[in-house]
């Protein structure tokens, strides 16, 4: 992480993020987690970003907090959210086990994000399960997202499901009866890729794909 | 008092979307003079969605895309029933309303299919063949006033406008092999030929035709093949690239309002656009009889006055219905005293999922376009015989490859883990084998399901916000169980090793993508106490205001609703060229 200039996140705030985001989608025998994959820094970025405060969002109160069906209430952007929920959180853990969540055991961090997830710890700023449907939706967005984003570091996320990225013109092709069943298994191009012209593009602006090899 | 008034024109347009640039293409044609009023911004393919960027799944996802509404000018208010205070909506969710020249026509998915004629009729019809107690008791649905021979030749004016893609089920008449025998007789083929083969359509496609059933190619707006419309407009062939749905199209090959219709407007001398001008209000004269115009706020924030002797609101349904709001033209409805008709008769489409689960099937889901794949139509509308099912209606069942980038979706068995490495094994092992089939429903309208103007929350001009009312109603709940089972059905005919089936159930939330086919609140009818428009769209109140969209639907049809705007987008501008330019007033 060393090589990214942090454009929000406070070092606590990096600590906490590598570490939740490393239990949400962990590093194992299929390949780089989530941390791996630097979703900590692309959601540093999103906050620097429009996203980060919501600008297409409307924001005039009054703020009730309504019902599960009327979807986002909450006056927070996402910034203040990110802010306000990792202090509070990493105090519940220092006041339950004497240590900021990024120390804990993984089978300690993985009880906390439980219970964000459930709603069961109190937060004072944020509703637990709504920080934690936030942390959530942008961890699989920087772990899926182009690389161009920050994230998917290496394309590691589309190489865990296959997913090609910026498609290649020629996919019509490919869909016939003849490659019914048949994986299409390509290196993924990346928009990425492209800017730093590992990928050659047609004259369409599409790139060619290379396959990988068969087995 | 506005800030600047300018001189009159003939024709005022207000949203250029779908239905507001083919009436825009048509009176300019005619000669006539239009100015057509845009609250958002110009949108190019081929500058705002270039490629290789338009494959950019992050930049369009629905709190960052900025070819959506900017919800933080306006918005509108939800609630579940009137007992509940309605809150803003914030972010999008259940649906995804565009904003800018082409409007939601841009990211829309492309599904082409015409409503029925029983969707035209469905009270009558149900009455007819079931009794007068089959409708449940506060249904409010009506029949439009329309009749299918009226309307026909505009939905096939459409088609070839948007180069759909299909084939006809129903040729004058005459049933046709490989179409939708359930469709509406129809004067002739489609301008181009069906989709092609995908795997997960074969599969979906033997299992279907084991059960009896008649699937066929869903009829597309995505080119199968180069096509040129009657505006003289040139369309690519669809490459099936996948960021089709949300995203614009860089190769012209899904049609869309900026690839068949907007560029042709330039060559009119006698076309204005004007874009990031947001209309406030229809201005009236003294009687309230007369539209003189619209007033709306420019891109500097002044207030201008555009007087016009037509005024053409083609905005979405919710627009729509708040301008007449926001104008005071028309009766607001009220659900406790069943009057007025102005945000009366809200629908909305009920869509069921059937995810198939494969251990030895592959599908390279990230291939795919607008609307690929195979409907059947055996349980859609009244195509069945509802005698002690216990309720009406119904859906189209159907398997397609729209494209499938994994922001939006990395399907997993239920019972998965929510997040984790168990989370992660199932997401590697499933995203290439698994497709869903669709069961998507129709919807009546009832007495408590409206759009009213909201008592608090108000837009960045002071206005109040629209306020939606609405929840599941038992008869879609039933329905969709009904339907959901059917599609179940076929998908163990089909055999995979894990079937997710999850019905329509509990309470309408606006949180979860469902579909962008919001419906009434301007609606069509023969009663001008019942109905805001008259079957030319034309406003019952201010005969020369038109009324153009999904807002004139009086209860929704299960079929895509993208054909119907532009075959009722076409029918109205022939009736104001044709008819009420020679003489204005009343069309009926």
């Amino acid at each position: 992480m060393s090589e990214h200039s942090w454009g929000y996140l406070t070092p606590p705030e990096v600590r906490f993020l590598d570490a939740a985001v490393s239990r949400l989608i962990p590093a194992d025998e299929l390949g780089p987690g989530a941390k791996e994959a630097g979703v900590t820094v692309f959601i540093d970025r999103q906050l620097c970003g429009t996203y980060g405060v919501l600008a297409r969002s409307y924001r005039m109160g009054p703020w009730p907090e309504g019902t599960p069906q009327q979807g986002w209430q909450c006056p927070l952007t996402p910034r203040d959210a990110y802010r306000a929920a990792i202090r509070e959180i990493d105090a519940h853990c220092n006041k339950l086990h004497q240590r900021p969540f990024s120390l804990l055991k993984t089978e300690q961090q993985d009880a906390i994000l439980k219970e964000l997830q459930g709603g069961k710890i109190e937060l004072e700023a944020i509703g637990a399960k709504v920080f934690f449907d936030l942390l959530w939706k942008n961890t699989k967005e920087g772990f899926f997202a182009d690389p161009i984003h920050g994230g998917n570091r290496d394309k590691v996320g589309w190489k865990l499901v296959g997913f090609p990225g910026v498609a290649s013109g020629e996919y019509k092709q490919h869909m016939t009866p003849e490659n019914d069943n048949v994986a299409y298994k390509v290196e993924p191009v990346s928009l990425l890729d492209i800017e730093e012209q590992r990928a050659a593009l047609n004259s369409q602006g599409f790139p060619k794909h290379i396959m990988l090899k068969k087995g | 008092m506005a800030d600047i008034k300018l001189k009159p024109v003939e024709v005022v347009v207000v949203g250029v979307g779908v239905a507001g640039s083919i009436i825009c293409k048509e009176l300019a044609a005619a000669g006539m003079q239009v100015v057509g009023i845009e609250r958002g911004r110009m949108i190019e393919s081929r500058n705002d969605f270039a490629m290789p960027y338009v494959h950019d799944e992050l930049k369009f996802e629905p709190h960052r895309s900025d070819i959506l509404q900017d919800l933080s000018r306006e918005t509108m208010t939800f609630r579940n029933a009137t007992s509940e205070r309605a809150l803003p909506m914030r972010l999008h969710g259940s649906f995804k309303v565009g904003e800018g020249v082409g409007g939601t026509g841009i990211h829309w998915g492309g599904v082409s299919i015409r409503f029925l004629p029983w969707d035209f009729k469905t009270r009558s019809l149900v009455e007819e063949r079931y009794g007068k107690k089959m409708l449940p008791e506060d249904c409010t649905s009506q029949d439009w006033g329309l009749e299918w021979d009226e309307i026909e030749p505009y939905f096939d004016q459409y088609e070839y406008i948007y180069g759909i893609g299909g084939k006809a089920g129903n040729l004058n008449g005459v049933i046709q092999p490989g179409g939708n025998p359930f469709e509406g007789p129809r004067s002739r083929e489609f301008p181009n030929p069906p989709s092609g083969h995908t795997y997960s359509g074969s599969l979906f496609k033997k299992a279907a035709e084991s059960l009896g059933y008649k699937p066929y190619p869903t009829p597309t707006a995505g080119m199968t093949q180069a096509y040129t419309n009657p505006y003289r407009m040139n369309l690519g062939e669809c490459v099936r690239g996948g960021f089709c749905g949300s995203h614009g199209c860089a190769m012209d090959a899904k049609a869309t309002p900026l690839s068949t219709v907007v560029p042709s407007l330039f060559r009119h001398e006698n076309f204005e656009l004007r874009t990031l001008c947001n209309v406030i209000k229809v201005n009236t004269d003294s009687t309230g009889k007369k539209a003189t115009g619209v007033t709306y706020m420019d891109a500097r924030g002044r207030e201008v006055e555009q007087p016009a002797d037509i005024v053409i609101l083609t905005s979405y349904a919710f627009n729509n219905a708040r301008l007449l709001m926001l104008s005071g033209i028309g009766k607001q409805y009220d659900p406790v005293t069943n009057t007025g008709a102005v945000g009366k008769n809200y629908a909305y489409q009920v869509t069921s999922h059937t995810r198939l689960f494969f251990e030895d099937k592959v599908f390279n889901p990230f291939m795919g376009g607008a609307a690929l794949g195979l409907s059947l139509d055996e349980f859609n509308g009244d195509n069945f015989d509802h005698s002690g099912l216990g309720f009406v209606g119904g859906g189209y069942i159907n398997a397609a490859m729209s494209g499938a980038p994994p922001i939006r979706g990395t399907p997993v068995p239920d019972g998965t883990p929510a997040w984790g490495s168990e989370w992660k094994k199932n997401v590697a092992h499933y995203y290439n084998r698994t497709f869903q089939l669709s069961a998507h429903g129709g919807c009546q309208s009832y007495r408590t399901h409206y759009l009213d103007l909201d008592p608090s929350y108000k837009d960045a001009y002071g206005l109040p916000l629209m306020r939606l009312t609405f929840d599941w109603h038992d008869n879609e709940k039933k329905m969709s169980a009904y339907i959901t089972q059917k599609a179940a059905e076929i998908a163990k005919v089909i055999g995979a090793s894990r079937i997710s089936s999850h019905p329509v159930h509990g309470k309408y939330s606006i949180v979860p993508y469902q579909s962008t086919h919001n419906t009434g609140g301007a609606i069509m009818g023969e009663d001008p106490s019942t109905s805001v428009v008259n079957k030319y769209l034309q406003s019952w109140d201010v005969s020369n205001l038109f009324v153009v969209g999904g807002s004139a639907f009086p209860q929704n049809s299960s079929n895509n609703p993208t054909s119907t705007i532009g075959a009722l987008a076409c029918w109205a501008a022939d009736a104001i060229k044709e008819t009420y330019r020679k003489k204005p007033g009343s069309l009926v």
